[in-house]
């Protein structure tokens, strides 16, 4: 069968689409012009003007606490929620799945102003706190998706043998289990973590004053801020996302490789 | 020991749902406490007047919904589903034809190219945007361009405005619509095709009559991932967008931070919600029911 083109051609100019704003963004951002449009040289002064930006730093660090804290807890309660659902058939589990699957389908605007009246009209003031328990919210889902789909392939006979062979629970957990789901454990819980750092709108509605992460400081720097200073930031964020991506793939990829060779 | 193991076995001995309660309470619990308690107060809050210090009111009011049928709604609410639909039939006429190149290139170049198509969906979306924002600008590589070919006067913006918005929306939400119509072009089988072509159909008979309704799932998804997050699209046009291109989104946002009206912002987020969770609670009812028939596990 000869094949048509037009896929291919398709295919090429989505691509460009896709990385011409990302690379002409990265360029920009050793450019010593500080509007786009001509190139004045290259130039290192814009990251230099981010390091000194204290406010930067302050969001970073707020970033990081509240990845850290939603990822441990959400990758807690997904991991919990996703053995349920696979491995209970009840009336509760129905239940349960919507509750997991609703707040994917749920538009960010949506769970963000809810998150907001809920508490305000609860009196709970504004802060890290308030953002962590909301990331938890929509981190949970995600990690319980991604577990859950690792879990259809696991075989449960590997249980029943070995119970049958005499072993515990506790055993169960720690060589069957564990070894088995870890990737995909893994897996949820990087991709809480990115999703964490990664999110704007929800975090926008339900940060207080001085609790500000990296995407809501650079929406307000968007705002108002130079615009080539946000170039040097946006780089290097995305120079941490992508490391992420990566090395989670790597370990991925590797510890399915020998969970599959242990079994 | 065996007596441990024959207890398990009995699926109606009301004592083995102990373990399924403690298991699922974790998330059960706190998807209720925080996601649908703040769902039903979103519902609720749109009934109360709004107290003069930006918080909610005492007793109960009809008021903010009458007040929703100003005319300057239904045009935002128009704009709103205009821009999704258009966003998402976009998305999908661009996504079927790289799905179905990438499910026909060769496995070694394709999984470096699937990942090519992936790597943008990992870069925070706010940057995306402003990466737009700063091509589009006035001063940016588009516009000097577009003039100096003398396409566009000195006066056209081509930010703040619908045109702009709908560009955003895409670049953002078509790899959503890429990986379900790519996951189900992966599984088609493509010998399909090569009969339809033998048995007389050209190429386009094939590829519409074949290979579309082989994908079928993928494109429903896909439907569903662009148009859902698209309805409730905030950052994109508040960047991009200008006062006349406002979005639902936009205007919770304003009522939540500008006017502190909790009341207004949360009817219009109850609009919002009952158009988007429509289609997936009739979808969702539909595969319980298909569950149930299933022999459980």
């Amino acid at each position: 069968m000869k094949r048509s083109r037009v896929p291919m051609a398709v295919s090429m100019v989505v691509l460009v689409f896709f990385y011409l704003p990302i690379v002409l963004l990265i360029i920009q951002s050793f450019n010593a012009s500080k509007y786009g449009g001509s190139w004045q040289g290259f130039s290192f002064k814009w990251y230099g003007l981010l390091f000194e930006n204290r406010a930067v730093w302050k969001a970073t660090q707020n970033t990081a606490v509240v990845a850290l804290f939603s990822t441990i807890c959400s990758t807690i309660l997904g991991t919990l929620g996703a053995w349920t659902l696979h491995h209970y058939r009840s009336r509760i589990q129905h239940a349960h799945y919507l509750l997991v699957y609703a707040p994917l389908v749920f538009p960010d605007i949506l769970m963000g102003i809810s998150l907001l009246l809920f508490f305000v009209h609860m009196h709970i003031p504004l802060g890290l706190p308030t953002i962590i328990v909301a990331h938890i919210t929509f981190c949970t889902s995600y990690v319980a998706f991604v577990v859950l789909g690792r879990l259809q392939d696991f075989d449960m006979a590997l249980i029943e043998a070995s119970q049958d062979l005499g072993a515990g629970w506790g055993t169960i957990i720690w060589r069957i289990l564990l070894p088995v789901l870890g990737p995909g454990i893994l897996a949820g819980a990087l991709l809480a973590f990115t999703l964490s750092i990664d999110d704007f709108v929800i975090t926008f509605f339900v940060s207080g004053p001085g609790s500000a992460t990296l995407p809501v400081y650079v929406y307000s720097m968007m705002k108002m801020g130079s615009p080539a200073i946000i170039n040097a930031l946006c780089t290097l964020f995305m120079l941490v996302t992508f490391s992420i991506v990566i090395v989670g793939q790597r370990m991925l990829t590797k510890n399915i490789q020998s969970s599959q060779s242990r079994i | 020991m065996s007596g441990e193991k024959n207890r398990k076995k009995v699926p109606r001995d009301p004592s083995s749902r102990w373990p399924e309660i403690l298991l699922s309470a974790p998330s059960l619990l706190w998807l209720s406490v925080f996601f649908v308690i703040p769902t039903i107060i979103v519902g609720m809050i749109a009934f109360k007047p709004p107290s003069i210090y930006g918080g909610i009111g005492e007793g109960w009011t009809l008021d903010t919904i009458r007040s929703l049928a100003q005319p300057s709604y239904p045009q935002i609410i128009w704009r709103t589903l205009w821009l999704s639909a258009l966003t998402t039939a976009l998305s999908i006429l661009l996504a079927v034809p790289v799905s179905y190149w990438l499910a026909t290139i060769p496995p070694r170049r394709r999984n470096l190219m699937l990942l090519l198509v992936i790597l943008p969906f990992w870069t925070n979306f706010l940057i995306r945007i402003f990466a737009w924002k700063t091509i589009l600008h006035p001063e940016g590589w588009i516009k000097n361009g577009l003039m100096a070919l003398g396409i566009v006067g000195k006066d056209v913006s081509l930010l703040y405005n619908e045109g702009a918005i709908l560009l955003v929306l895409v670049y953002t939400y078509l790899p959503f619509a890429i990986l379900p119509i790519y996951a189900a072009a992966d599984k088609f089988d493509f010998n399909l095709m090569s009969a339809a072509l033998d048995l007389g159909a050209n190429k386009l008979r094939a590829f519409w009559s074949i290979f579309l309704p082989g994908i079928r799932v993928g494109l429903i998804t896909a439907v569903l991932v662009v148009f859902i997050p698209a309805l409730g699209s905030y950052a994109i046009p508040e960047i991009v967008g200008g006062p006349n291109s406002e979005m639902i989104g936009n205007r919770i946002a304003q009522r939540t931070f500008s006017d502190r009206n909790l009341p207004h912002a949360s009817a219009l987020a109850a609009i919002l919600a009952a158009v988007v969770l429509t289609p997936v609670v009739v979808m969702q009812l539909r595969q319980i029911a298909s569950t149930h028939r299933r022999p459980s596990a």
